[in-house]
């Protein structure tokens, strides 16, 4: 168990912060460039417990603290990416009891109890999951900044074809799925890659795909 | 963001009580509108109740062979759930047609119904806005408003309603069960749930202050061919333009709700009467009084062919 509840804003959190900003901007509402102003209220200090990637971790967390937050910046897995803050672009999607979730649109304290895989629970460099070896053996992505948010929606993508949930290009609603090109890319769609490694990223997702059918 | 202090409440009629009961208090469910506009503090809680252990996330058989929806249902489970997909194949539809698989796994019923709208001056905190500070003025009438309302409008605000799901719902007669604070339930149809903007566009819905939303209840089965046709400016991932709910039964009645040219779901029973007619007739009554900006006037014959289309397929 690690304690740590150090309310860090450095100078690269900041930056982080604006780069978002930029990251966003192609998507519904683009938010201000500007950094969050300071609160009016005092912080009000809350603690939480939850497991990631295995391991049980207490924290004492001011109550705004985003999951996304509360892992990169407390835990220190920055495996885990802060793209838009808003839910745009999917570079933070982590795997919540089993589903995934964009963790820049939740709280910490929401998660008493949860457990959290973040990229650096689904592999090791030298023990690779599936999706890893395969986004690398396909060139899956360029800067790799949305890689983590792509692959961990990968993992749960493929989790939901098989409990059978549907998709918005699923023809028939009560017929069996069938894992098309056309299902995965649209099942995909919450993960947006501005360097545009997309036909990549479904080749690799579609070779794990057909090596698990 | 301004700091807040929070409880997980115990029960639906706590939650409500705590909600009158506390200064500047809001619920948090899914958290995905929600933080998204405390982050920019358009939205400025002092306190969260997290409703999230409340036990609304079942989908039940009602006496009358309808279905009852947990306030708490994700809309993931809801478009998977077997009967939704059987028996309400729209409502699947709008749910699969809007945000993404993470977000999907979040949202909730009862906070998809009252998700605020995505009018991009609303989220401009250096602009006026009526609904966001009421007095203030609208940045859209005279603005940039290709994505705005075309019908239901007001001098003081054009937005419109988000939700996907509320369009299917409102074709559906979905009627939202509620508690009150002093502990009194109540059922709203989906039609009274969310108002015009009129001279007030910050107050939304016939929600009272603290009622929370338990459940949406969806009536016996209509049957009939259902489809959700949403069109935007990307293929997935993207909002409204405008979509049409509909459902068409083969003597060629049915009903017809429409997404992206209100402040709520758009429906007019008096417009379905003319469904044997075409989509024509049914828009024309649709939109008799409709409002349109230069920019958004595309939204009209848009709206026409994509109910044209989904007719088309209905009937194939
Ligand atoms: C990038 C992005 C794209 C999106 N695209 C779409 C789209 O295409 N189509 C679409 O329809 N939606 C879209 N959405 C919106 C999404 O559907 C909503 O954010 C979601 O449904 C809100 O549900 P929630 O449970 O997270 O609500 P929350 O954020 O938790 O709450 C929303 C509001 O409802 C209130 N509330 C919650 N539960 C209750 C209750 N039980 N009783 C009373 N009040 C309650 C809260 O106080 C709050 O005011 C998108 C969102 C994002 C971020
Ligand atoms: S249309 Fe409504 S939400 Fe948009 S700026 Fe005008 S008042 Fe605000
Ligand atoms: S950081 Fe972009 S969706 Fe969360
Ligand atoms: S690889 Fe650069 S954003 Fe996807």
């Amino acid at each position: 168990m690690q304690i740590s509840g150090r309310l860090e804003l450095s100078r690269r959190h900041l930056l982080i912060v604006g780069a978002a900003s930029l990251a966003a901007s192609s998507i519904a509402t683009p938010p201000p460039a500007a950094a969050q102003s300071a609160p009016t209220g005092a912080p009000v200090m809350t603690r939480v417990s939850f497991d990631v990637n295995g391991e049980t971790h207490q924290l004492e967390l001011d109550t705004r603290t985003t999951l996304l937050d509360a892992l990169r910046e407390h835990l220190h897995l920055t495996g885990t990416k802060k793209g838009c803050d808003h839910g745009q672009c999917g570079a933070c999607t982590v795997i919540v009891d089993g589903r995934r979730i964009n963790s820049c649109l939740t709280l910490a304290v929401m998660h008493q109890g949860d457990e959290i895989t973040t990229i650096e629970g689904l592999g090791t460099p030298d023990g690779l999951h599936p999706l890893q070896a395969a986004f690398i053996e396909h060139d899956g992505y360029q800067c790799g900044y949305c890689t983590p948010g792509q692959i961990c929606s990968a993992v749960a993508v493929l989790a939901e074809v098989k409990a059978g949930i549907p998709s918005h290009v699923t023809a028939d609603l009560n017929a069996p799925l069938r894992l098309t090109n056309a299902e995965l890319r649209e099942r995909m769609s919450g993960n947006i890659c501005r360097c545009g490694a997309y036909s990549n990223i479904a080749e690799a997702i579609s070779e794990v795909a057909g090596r698990s059918a | 963001m301004r700091s807040f202090s929070y409880e997980r409440a115990a029960s639906p009629g706590a939650a409500a009580a705590a909600a009158a009961g506390t200064a500047n208090a809001k619920f948090i469910a899914g958290g995905t509108n929600l933080l998204d506009l405390m982050k920019l503090e358009i939205e400025t809680p002092a306190h969260l109740i997290d409703v999230n252990d409340l036990a609304l996330d079942r989908i039940e058989e009602t006496a009358d062979g309808g279905l009852r929806i947990g306030a708490l249902v994700r809309n993931t489970d809801l478009a998977a759930d077997i009967r939704v997909r059987r028996d309400y194949g729209v409502l699947s539809r709008a749910l699969l047609a809007g945000a993404s698989g993470q977000l999907r796994n979040k949202a909730t019923t009862a906070g998809n119904l009252l998700q605020r709208t995505r009018c991009p001056y609303f989220y401009d905190t250096n602009l006026p806005c009526n609904k966001r500070k009421p007095g203030s003025g609208c940045a859209a009438i005279g603005g940039f408003s290709r994505q705005h309302a075309v019908v239901g409008v007001s001098d003081a605000c054009i937005a419109t309603h988000p939700s996907d799901m509320a369009v299917a719902m409102r074709a559906l007669d979905a009627v939202v069960e509620t508690v009150r604070p002093d502990g009194t339930t109540r059922s709203i149809p989906i039609a009274e749930l969310h108002r015009l903007p009129g001279d007030s566009p910050e107050i939304e819905t016939s929600l009272e202050p603290g009622e929370l939303i338990t459940a949406v209840v969806l009536p016996k089965p209509v049957g009939g061919a259902q489809a959700y046709r949403k069109v935007r400016d990307r293929a997935s991932y993207a909002f409204a333009l405008v979509s049409v709910a509909a459902i068409v039964q083969r003597d060629g009645t049915g009903r017809v709700a429409l997404g992206g040219v209100a402040h709520k779901p758009w429906r007019v029973e008096a417009a379905e009467a003319k469904l044997p007619d075409g989509a024509k007739a049914v828009t024309a009554r649709l939109f008799a009084d409709a409002k349109p900006t230069k920019d958004n006037a595309y939204k009209l014959p848009l709206a026409e062919r994509t109910l044209a289309a989904v007719l088309r397929e209905a009937r194939a």
